[in-house]
């Protein structure tokens, strides 16, 4: 086995040389304790000699105090980490280990196998070039090894191993373990899953792990490690077309300017072409730089540094690709979402979405359907929840470059971010992009925002007022209206009750139906700027992301946050509608500081605290924040000392 | 078609964090501890920017009780390459005298090197430090992701870990938050010596067995390194062939007793040997789950 090798003790120089070639294989292991899972991975670690004899000790005292095999070692709680997951015995979360052979390192996601695991397991999968799916040889096939199969199979795992546990259980019946193979390929058959190899064992017993096990002479094929140790991976990424997401452009100096970056798949050399996107720029490969000198040519896997024959604008998160296999550009795709967080995605609120070393912002529609992963049936859906998988559309607010999921996994998976706790909260697969991005093409216009502002006298922008309902937004944003008008500025009032009486009149009050009303005022108010109207919008827009949603829309001092602070007592207590009344008593649901949350601005232009001022003071406050933000012309100076 | 080497696909992971991390945080800082994982991340390091000299600087927490030679070592190293090394005492724990033989190991190294650390990261507003920190070490570090996410307080919480796929890194924080970034998680301690002796990259000496003066303590070897030592009644250092299979405070730090005066004789030693790493260090065995506590409270 392993570490065994006579080199070591007699020729350790040759035992070294021999070492360097070894090559490294990453797999995940699928299926839940009580499928023996986490003895399977002791047992490969314990097998390879790769527990010490102080951890050895130390798994005998725990195997007598919590151990579940009697006087027998327990491999499982070698590998059981934190000590939450000790107590309830389960594993929690994705835990790498590591070993290795003669032949190759391994490094193993071990992940958990229930369904509220999901997130775990996409994780572990993720990295993973093959697949080890353990099931009960009593059980067979059950709800989840499908759910494992089918995540392996959505992650684009090409090689899989079903290791057919616990044959010691049936007394290493081959009618059984054929009847379990039989089952398996035909669910394959139906999810598109192939490169399968079945291998009966016994993880407690040790049979079939490392060597051919003598009381299954009816097997004829390789032990799980003979298997592992075997498998061809590398060609899988090697022969796909050249694309390195450029990471880091290195400039030490005026004379040298290289794109550092990790080869996500393909081959390059110097004199070959390439590209790259979304500019669409090309030249001819000059050098691949490394610290060890320059390299006649570089693979997948590698990370390097390039240098071009010409000067090319490119810059990080670009991608270089093959001139004569480009990926392809576009900002509105089909995806694969799993949701990875506690709180649900929301359509229409704007994520950070990363791929590659690319970082873009994204909205996303509502799901066009969730997949039961137990059954694999379509469900309708309005927002994903945690662990839950479906099929989204994704708007980008620039272009990208990129692959489908399925061709490359570097250029086709990405993750989201959320805006505001920075949390990972999704995972998705690019499917294909849609269509109408190339065919709604911006309408170059002769008059725009900045020609008739100039008309108007005025800068357009956008007073954002937020606040409580009661908190006095449009008592205040009328005044503010009613004042500039006075003075001849071309002014809007978008109104939250007015503009729900008609645009939104679709809409509800769940979280979704909110996020979806302030992102159609957003849009209506950046139109109204480009119009070149001073907008007020007076909504309770409760949500930070939202309201920065609006504020990404617009150009920079376009948008004005107004934070009316009122406290919820002293808006309960005016109750102008009598709404907090009904919120109270259980008559109206979802009502923003009772049963809905408000999240107070951080930095707002500016805030109005309503128990210090009267409603005049505070429109008189905002334009002269207008006036001292430069929103009027200068000439008009005088004129505005005068309101 | 020619498969990439285990050693070269490892290295190749290793700048891809180290490059990304650079990018994309404002102020990266490396934790330098002069062992034989920092040597191997100063290396992986100098390749990922290479030509253009290291983007970030270098920070040593100074205990005061590292062995001589870590520290001769250092400053040797710095100098030949150039490196911008901040040296950080923490001069309260210092004023109050603490030390591992008059506090004991669990308060020295809380005052001297958890709390030194958040002092040197808090003063120079550091959002990200690399560490040398491997998934094979111990159980907890298993769990843990490359770009670990740090609340204000440096603190780490196991069960708010973002999730990682691909090679895809969230390093996105908000103000006061940091991230630890471990670019060497998933090398084992063989891969470090097969790498190191592959590279011939520069260690300290105390790595290689030599004749050194130590007394035995709890059936651990401690290497009498200067003369804060104590000597307990009827001590006396014995020279023993001794080498140290991981350094940090010396009163801390176990010897084994070893004749592999080369790097090929430690590595034949290390694959023959059934104990494994961090056996040496006195501050795992307080309790189980130690490590994970003391993350908990910010130790790396």
């Amino acid at each position: 086995m392993s570490h065994s090798s006579d080199l070591i003790g007699s020729d350790i120089l040759g035992y070294l040389r021999a070492h360097e070639h070894k090559s490294l294989l990453r797999f995940i292991t699928c299926g839940s304790v009580d499928d023996g899972k986490s003895t399977l991975i002791g047992r490969l670690l314990y097998e390879s000699k790769l527990v010490y004899e102080d951890q050895l000790a130390a798994l005998e005292a725990d195997s007598k105090k919590v151990g579940t095999q009697g006087d027998n070692l327990d491999f499982a709680l070698l590998v059981d980490g934190l000590a939450a997951e000790r107590e309830q015995g389960i594993t929690i979360d994705v835990a790498y280990r590591f070993f290795s052979t003669e032949r190759r390192k391994f490094i193993v996601a071990d992940t958990p196998g229930h369904e509220q695991y999901t997130r775990n397991m996409v994780t572990g999968a993720s990295t993973a070039d093959l697949a080890v799916i353990l099931l009960d040889a009593r059980k067979g096939v059950l709800t989840q090894t499908r759910r494992h199969s089918y995540i392996v199979s959505l992650l684009g795992i090409r090689h899989v191993v079903v290791a057919v546990n616990k044959m010691d259980m049936v007394e290493w019946s081959q009618e059984r373990f054929d009847q379990i193979v039989a089952e398996y390929h035909t669910f394959a058959a139906q999810i598109g899953l192939h490169g399968i190899t079945c291998i009966p064992m016994s993880a407690l017993c040790g049979e079939n792990i490392t060597s051919h096990s003598a009381v299954m002479p009816w097997y004829t094929g390789p032990s799980l490690m003979e298997h592992l140790e075997t498998v061809v991976v590398e060609q899988d990424n090697q022969a796909k077309p050249f694309r390195l997401p450029v990471q880091w452009v290195n400039r030490p100096n005026q004379d040298f300017r290289g794109f550092a970056g990790m080869i996500a798949s393909g081959r390059i050399a110097p004199g070959d072409r390439v590209r790259a996107l979304p500019s669409g720029h090309e030249a001819i490969l000059s050098r691949i730089v490394t610290h060890d000198g320059d390299l006649p040519h570089a693979v997948a896997g590698q990370s390097v540094t390039l240098t071009l024959d010409r000067e090319i604008d490119v810059s990080r998160g670009d991608v270089l690709v093959a001139a004569a296999q480009p990926a392809s550009v576009a900002d509105q795709f089909q995806a694969t979402l799993i949701w990875m967080h506690e709180q649900p995605l929301l359509p229409g609120r704007p994520y950070l979405l990363k791929v590659g070393a690319r970082t873009v912002t994204a909205t996303l529609s509502a799901p066009r359907h969730k997949i039961n992963v137990n059954t694999l049936e379509q469900l309708p859906a309005r927002q994903l929840e945690l662990n839950e998988i479906g099929v989204c559309n994704l708007n980008l607010d620039r272009s990208i470059a990129f692959d489908p999921y399925a061709d490359n996994r570097e250029t086709g998976g990405f993750i989201l971010i959320d805006r505001l706790s920075n949390d990972t909260v999704g995972a998705g697969l690019l499917q294909f992009a849609l269509r109408r991005a190339d065919n709604i093409h911006w309408q170059a216009l002769d008059v725009n925002k900045r020609s008739r502002s100039t008309l108007k006298h005025q800068r357009a922008c956008v007073l954002w007022f937020t606040g409580l309902s009661g908190s006095g937004k449009s008592t205040i944003a009328n005044l503010v209206e009613k004042r500039l008008h006075a003075n001849g500025r071309h002014t809007y009032l978008l109104d939250g009750d007015n503009v729900r009486h008609g645009l939104n009149k679709d809409l509800g009050f769940t979280d979704a139906d909110r996020v979806e009303n302030i992102r159609r005022v957003a849009e209506v108010s950046r139109l109204m700027v480009d119009a070149g109207l001073l907008t007020l919008v007076s909504f309770i827009s409760p949500f930070r992301a939202e309201r920065q949603l609006a504020r990404d829309l617009l150009g920079d001092g376009e948008f004005f946050e107004v934070f009316i602070d009122t406290p919820l007592a002293e808006a309960e207590r005016r109750d102008p509608k009598g709404l907090y009344r009904k919120a109270r008593a259980g008559e109206l649901k979802h009502f923003t500081g009772i049963d809905s949350p408000y999240e107070a601005p951080e930095n707002p232009e500016i805030r109005i605290d309503t128990t210090e001022l009267s409603a005049e003071l505070a429109a008189e406050r905002i334009i002269s924040m207008l006036h001292d933000k430069g929103v009027f012309d200068s000439d008009d100076d005088s004129a505005l000392a005068a309101l | 078609m020619h498969p990439l080497t285990h050693l070269q696909r490892l290295e190749a992971e290793s700048i891809h964090i180290f490059r990304e991390v650079v990018a994309e945080c404002e102020n990266p800082v490396m934790l330098y501890s002069i062992g034989k994982d920092s040597s191997v991340m100063l290396h992986l390091a100098v390749k990922a920017f290479y030509p253009a000299p290291l983007p970030f600087r270098l920070l040593h927490v100074d205990t005061t009780w590292k062995f001589r030679e870590m520290i001769s070592f250092r400053d040797q190293l710095a100098k030949q390459l150039g490196l911008d090394l901040i040296v950080h005492i923490n001069q309260e724990g210092v004023a109050q005298g603490v030390g591992p033989f008059t506090h004991g190991s669990a308060v020295h190294t809380d005052i001297m090197k958890t709390q030194s650390l958040r002092q040197a990261l808090n003063h120079y507003g550091f959002d990200a430090a690399f560490g040398g920190a491997r998934r094979d070490e111990e159980k907890s570090r298993a769990k843990e992701r490359i770009i670990s996410f740090r609340s204000a307080a440096h603190r780490w919480d196991p069960k708010r870990q973002r999730p990682e796929l691909w090679s895809c890194y969230n390093t996105r924080i908000n103000k006061g938050e940091s991230l630890r970034v471990f670019p060497l998680s998933n090398w084992t301690e063989l891969d470090i010596w097969q790498y190191i002796h592959q590279q011939n990259i520069p260690i300290v000496p105390l790595y290689l067995a030599a004749k050194r003066p130590v007394v035995r303590r709890n059936g651990t070897l401690i290497m009498v390194d200067d003369e804060r030592m104590p000597l307990e009644p009827g001590e006396t250092p014995e020279m023993l062939n001794v080498r140290f299979r991981t350094l940090g405070c010396y009163p801390l730090t176990g010897a084994v007793e070893s004749n592999a005066a080369t790097l090929p004789e430690v590595i034949q030693e290390m694959l023959l040997a059934r104990n494994s790493e961090r056996e040496g260090r006195v501050i795992d065995h307080d309790s189980s789950g130690s490590m994970e506590k003391k993350k908990q409270e910010g130790y790396f």
